[in-house]
């Protein structure tokens, strides 16, 4: 789509659209539902959307700032910037129910709220299910996996293996 | 330089987690196991991430133009004021293990205290770093257990690694000038206060993973200042080369 003048949007009708954006590695859930996309803020003519990483060295951040630009490009929005924040870190617990079921779904374990078990971070989470046939008689194969934000588990009932979201 | 003292610590931290990250990932591809081998690659990407996120701060701060690629690949190794520890070649996996071990237990206390900076952007690095070195930590101590605890070949090996490394411990807490001011304007953390728990967390370790702690070892210092060993200079040729011999290079 082309439009000879830029139709401004609002920030709310912008955070609208930038929520429909995948993530780059996770396709089921959107960078909103993950809560990596944070302030949308028109200073004069220039937008500026601020992102959060979730792990320092997220390959994916800088894929989610392009396909950022890209949108709002489509939409007449040439003068546009990504900035990255740090404040406040970013956690799991920003991730919404609706989102986890998604990711349940899809086969990777969803973080429990660091609240639940503050051992989780560091230790086995409580009540870990298996994504596919709920068992929780799983066993870790490896604390990194796939991507920074996922552990490698197996479930010793079904036998498959499976991403579990780390909680952070 | 009005911010010569911040952006001259902010080089401290970043080039270290730069060094060590490269390091790791030069196991990219060649650890011992598949599970490993992402592992080592996991922690090396959240190292260079932190890097880069100070690179970009250290940049801000001196206000020169450079940018976060020029600190990193156009500087000259006198420049560099990385850990020595963090530059040490990999080894063999348990020399791999107990660098990154001894590093950790530093970078989690040390996150802990920066997490109180008056400087917000340190303090917001910091809560973020050590979410990270958490999981790092975890994953080293478990190592340093299973391989200090293990095989006679495996014990022997990570106490061979501990002796020669250790001589590089004290080089961790070391502060100039600029850092000593820094830590009076409550920005910069004084190594020395997080000295007596490294010592605590690393004996604990070291009682589970039987492994006896080297005593009475001349210390090699210097990297506050930009004095290395020899080992800086290959890893920098080869980080470097690249983006020296092909300046616009973009993929
Ligand atoms: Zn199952």
């Amino acid at each position: 789509m082309t439009t000879a003048f830029p139709i401004l949007l609002s920030e709310e009708e912008i955070r609208k659209l930038l929520s429909t954006i995948p993530d780059p590695e996770i396709p089921v859930i959107t960078i909103s539902d993950l809560g990596v996309l944070r302030q949308i803020q028109w200073n004069g003519d220039e937008l500026e959307v601020s992102i959060t990483p979730t792990y320092s060295g997220c390959p994916a951040m800088k894929m989610i700032e392009q396909d950022i630009l890209a949108l709002l490009k489509e939409k007449g929005i040439e003068k546009a910037k990504v900035v990255l924040v740090y404040s406040p870190a970013w956690t799991t617990d920003w991730i919404s129910a609706e989102a986890k079921e998604k990711l349940r779904v899809y086969g990777i374990a969803p973080p429990q709220h660091t609240s639940v078990d503050k051992g989780a971070l560091i230790g086995k989470p409580k009540h870990l299910a298996c994504p596919r046939c709920k068992s929780e008689h799983v066993e870790m194969i490896s604390q990194f996996g796939s991507t920074a934000c996922k552990a490698l588990y197996k479930c010793l009932d079904c036998l498959e293996p499976f991403d579990y979201f780390k909680c952070i | 330089m009005k911010n010569e003292g911040l952006f001259n610590y902010l080089l401290r931290l970043a080039d270290t987690n730069l060094i060590l990250g490269h390091r790791l990932s030069e196991w990219c591809g060649h650890a011992p196991y598949l599970e490993e081998d992402i592992a080592m690659a996991n922690i090396a990407l959240d190292m260079i991430g932190q890097a880069n996120a100070l690179f970009q701060y250290a940049a801000k701060t001196e206000a020169k133009g450079r940018t976060e690629d020029d600190l990193a690949y156009m500087r000259n190794e006198r420049e560099f004021v990385n850990t020595l520890l963090s530059e040490q070649p990999n080894g063999d996996f348990a020399m791999t293990i107990v660098r990154q071990f001894l590093s950790d237990v530093f970078d989690f206390h040390f996150y802990e205290s920066l997490k109180s900076s008056k400087d917000e952007m340190l303090s917001a690095l910091a809560v973020k770093g050590h979410k990270e070195v958490t999981y790092h930590l975890r994953h080293t101590t478990a190592w340093m257990e299973r391989l200090g605890d293990g095989t006679e070949e495996s014990h022997s090996r990570l106490q061979k690694a501990l002796n020669e490394l250790w001589c590089y411990t004290d080089d961790l807490f070391e502060l100039n000038e600029g850092d000593k001011r820094l830590v009076k304007e409550g920005i910069a953390v004084d190594p020395a206060s997080i000295q007596n728990a490294w010592i605590k967390t690393v004996d604990d370790v070291l009682a589970k993973a039987k492994l006896v702690k080297p005593a009475g070892v001349w210390q090699q210092k210097g990297s506050r200042e930009g004095i290395h060993s020899e080992h800086l200079g290959f890893l920098l040729a080869e980080m470097q080369h690249l983006h020296r011999a092909y300046p616009q290079a973009q993929w």
